[in-house]
């Protein structure tokens, strides 16, 4: 059966004796060079399916974490197909290589399916009219699709969709189903409730922690804190003297303590006295950071013009240097997974971002076949780039594997905190020139971080430049002769993908540094921004929306200071107006507007929902994130010492939406680069002093 | 080990565990009422918050002897129906990202609700503020709670 292209490069078909019903399989390329390979093997990664209930079910390969893709994802195809949204059900589905690559991450879900999935949609409509045509003998042409029925108008009859699942499954799938045009949706553009709402209010929803499967018991790991550190010495006879304490095992990560309890594993891998020998990081502390920050070569990454004649012919010149911190997740469920290996099989449960990843990495790990390793998927405790690693799954695997039956293993706060892959720690020096008449002539961003991609797949390069990079080569400015040079060193802290990755960082020096040239031209900070895009960027339209809403140049209360910052990520385009305050040397961010040009927003409740979320994390982060690192391992532990944003301390955030009729962008991660540098502006207007060190702390 | 009699969400139960054990595992992992979660394990984030007596505390730091004799009440055991109006007024405001949290979140607000009907702001904070959540509703907590606190989950 050959595959139906839908979209640019999505594929769809109708899969024939695959149970009662008509079923549709949509592929939904995670990257560009993976459609040719989709298009010669059909690879479904969205099922869909109306049985003859009438109830249609959407099996989706995307992770849920709260970024509500679940929710919208399903809107997307129910839209297309008139379907009765009440009878709308979500299906996790498992780790599947057929799905292609399952990662959930890079704000894609909703993006990269907004036209394959309502495509898919729209072409089970048609098979379901086309099927209802045939049984009445009319003219489909007559007959339209309307709630879960099929209608026909002349006579007034009509049938639901499940008396039809069955003869829509033999009609032919259509190759270019029409879309309905904007002013005909009933479900995108409208604040839809997220279909895991009500279980996630009542202890039903089911995360990666609450498995539980006949027989299985609970493990603890004690792990080396530094990163190459190994296993020296550990006491598995006190270990076992802890009650329900039930095997003691070793593990190519540390070794776990396996018992009837969490408690019990908790209580004897800390009586195991595990001791580490901690390998080539053993001496890494924070001044050495500093250093090989320091050390690293710069290379440019984009260049236009020649800066240095530039920087030398100015009239004016600005420079500044910016330090941001190592950052951990703390994901409000720490890392767990549970596995059961049995003879040449594995069966795993995890709350992971990239199922497959995991999948294959399991059987690796496993020395089995990926056939033979069967993964669910679980609710996420939360995610923000974290979950994307297969550390976790792999870990419970060799333990199960080891303790011979199902096992959980389980990581206590501190596990998580010391055991994550950290939002990198940077320098960004940042310089600028200015011409008599004020006028931005060179811009010179050179960034200093560690390669993600680099130290997890041994090249930093991604899409043109090196990953580092990402939000610094891609500035939208037109800021004169300009340089972006990246400085990467290695440095033996594990890192990884943190919510918004390097815009977080170079967002956050860029923008600050925007505001010093602005003070240093003598304009405003809005003013100059506007003056730097250029016409047509989506940023300006947000930047006007966020300044006007938060009554930019306004008078404010005495002692109170506005800040504005903007970036585009992740294909949208986000500015945010700070107002703070400085109370006792700590400073109080009263009110955040933000505004958010998305494209079309598919749920605008979503949209302001992963805004205010992106904006409490960012916060948590610039005030308070910190994670350091002494004789290689990190000091952190728990939330007293990495301490998110409380209640009492949340501003007023407003999020308006920028009304747009371009494609979807993504939500999860933009609304986060913008918040830290609107703050640090804010706070330069309260007290003029520059922000150039996160976390603030005190001012 | 001991034989402990429990009163978890007005039903009887023995459990036969080490009494020392904190009765957030207890729930978790002996009863298997999983909708009490674990985040932190030192009373730090309200994750595992149940009601002991009507009073919201958390369940990590709880030895499991201490709560014999005692009302237990779990999100589980809310509301039979999970109808709770604080349960309405979270589904209404569409409260819960990740959800991770909103267990902690819902009893520690039902425990302030108890003791004040009609809670200020201030009020709130201080019931909430030992309540992590790290998606950032906390904006929509506040309204959800106002909105139970009117009786309206609509």
């Amino acid at each position: 059966m050959s595959a139906v292209e839908v979209g640019r490069r999505g594929f769809l078909k109708a899969a024939a004796g695959t149970g009662a019903g008509l079923w549709l399989a949509v592929h939904l390329p995670g990257r560009a060079e993976a459609a040719e390979a989709a298009r010669a093997a059909f690879e479904p990664n969205v099922w869909l399916r109306v049985d003859p209930r009438g109830e249609v079910t959407v099996y989706l390969a995307k992770s849920e974490m709260g970024q509500g893709s679940y929710t919208s994802m399903a809107v997307l195809v129910a839209e297309e197909l008139e379907a009765d949204w009440k009878r709308v059900r979500v299906v996790q589905a498992d780790a599947d290589e057929r799905f292609g690559n399952m990662s959930t991450g890079g704000s894609t879900s909703v993006r990269r399916s907004w036209e394959p999935l309502r495509k898919a949609g729209a072409a089970a409509r048609e098979m379901l009219i086309s099927a209802a045509a045939r049984r009445w003998g009319v003219d489909r042409k007559g007959c339209r699709a309307e709630q879960g029925r099929v209608v026909h108008a002349a006579s007034g009859r009509s049938l639901g969709y499940g008396e039809l699942a069955l003869a829509a499954a033999r009609e032919e799938v259509p190759k270019d189903p029409p879309l309905k045009a904007p002013g005909e949706w009933r479900l995108i553009g409208k604040k839809v409730p997220r279909l895991d709402g009500p279980d996630k209010t009542t202890g039903r929803a089911r995360f990666g922690l609450d498995v539980r499967v006949p027989g299985q018991r609970f493990a603890a790991v004690a792990r080396p804190p530094v990163r190459g550190g190994k296993v020296a010495h550990f006491d598995a006879a006190r270990a076992r003297a802890v009650p329900g304490v039930r095997a003691v095992v070793e593990v190519p990560s540390g070794v776990a303590v396996v018992a009837d309890t969490s408690w019990a594993a908790i209580q004897g891998r800390d009586a195991l006295g595990a001791t580490f020998d901690p390998g080539p990081n053993g001496a890494l502390d924070m001044a050495q950071v500093a250093k090989l920050l320091a050390e690293a070569h710069p290379e440019a990454v984009r260049r236009e013009g020649d800066v240095e004649k530039a920087l030398a012919g100015a009239a004016k010149r600005i420079e500044a240097t910016y330090d941001l911190p190592f950052l951990a997740h703390a994901t409000m469920e720490p890392m767990n997974c549970t596995a059961h290996v049995r003879g040449g099989s594995a069966e795993i449960w995890a709350p992971t971002q990239a199922p497959t990843w995991a999948r294959s990495a399991v059987a690796k790990a496993l020395g089995i076949a990926e056939e033979k390793v069967k993964l669910h998927v679980t609710f996420l405790g939360g995610g923000f780039g974290r979950r994307s690693s297969p550390d976790f799954p792999v870990e419970a695997a060799l333990v199960a594997k080891a303790a011979g039956g199902p096992v959980q293993v389980v990581w206590t706060r501190e596990d998580d905190m010391r055991h994550d892959f950290y939002r990198p720690a940077g320098r960004n020096e940042l310089r600028a020139g200015l011409d008599a008449a004020g006028k931005l002539v060179a811009w010179h961003h050179r960034v200093r971080t560690p390669s993600i991609s680099r130290q997890l797949f041994g090249s930093s390069s991604r899409g043109g430049h090196p990953d580092v990079a990402e939000g610094a080569a891609t500035t939208s400015y037109a800021a004169g002769a300009m340089l972006v040079e990246a400085a990467i060193p290695e440095i033996g802290v594990p890192i990884g993908w943190w919510r918004s990755v390097y815009a977080s960082q170079n967002a956050f020096a860029e923008e600050c540094f925007v505001d010093e040239v602005a003070a240093a031209a003598g304009k405003d900070p809005l003013a100059l921004r506007l003056e730097l895009l250029p016409a047509g960027n989506r940023l300006r339209g947000a930047l006007e929306l966020a300044a006007g809403k938060a009554g930019w140049g306004k008078p404010l209360p005495p002692g109170r200071g506005r800040g504005i910052a903007c970036h585009t990520s992740f294909g949208s385009h986000v500015a945010e107006v700070a107002e703070v305050s400085v109370e006792k040397g700590r400073v109080r961010v009263h009110r955040v507007v933000a505004a958010v040009d998305c494209g079309i927003a598919v749920n605008p409740d979503s949209v302001e929902h992963q805004v205010e979320g992106a904006v409490v994390y960012g916060l948590s982060a610039a005030l308070r994130g910190e994670i350091t690192v002494a004789r290689g391992a990190v000091v952190q532990g728990n939330f007293d010492d990495y301490e998110p944003l409380r209640m009492g301390e949340m501003p007023a955030v407003e999020v308006h939406v920028v009304p747009s009729r371009e494609a979807p962008g993504g939500i999860g991660e933009p609304g986060l680069p913008p918040i830290a540098p609107a703050v640090a502006n804010a706070l330069f207007a309260v007290t003029g002093k520059r922000v150039r060190r996160l976390p603030i702390k005190e001012v | 080990m001991a034989r402990l009699a429990l009163l978890v969400n007005g039903r009887k139960q023995a459990v036969d565990v080490d009494p020392e054990t904190p009765l957030l595992w207890v729930l978790r992992d002996t009863m298997g009422l999983t909708g009490t979660k674990f985040g932190c394990g030192i009373a730090l984030c309200g994750a595992c918050t149940v009601l002991l007596d009507g009073e919201a505390v958390r369940s990590c730091q709880l030895p499991v002897r201490e709560a014999v004799g005692h009302r237990v009440v779990t999100i589980e055991g809310l509301a039979a129906r999970g109808d709770h109006p604080l349960q309405k007024a979270w589904v209404a405001e569409q409260v819960p990202q990740c959800g991770y949290c909103q267990s902690g979140q819902i009893l520690s607000a039902a425990a302030l609700l108890a003791k004040k009907k009609h809670p200020t702001d201030a009020d709130i904070d201080a019931a909430m503020d030992g309540v992590l959540c790290r998606c950032g509703t906390y904006n929509r907590i506040r309204r959800a709670i106002h909105r139970a606190a009117k009786g309206g989950a609509t």
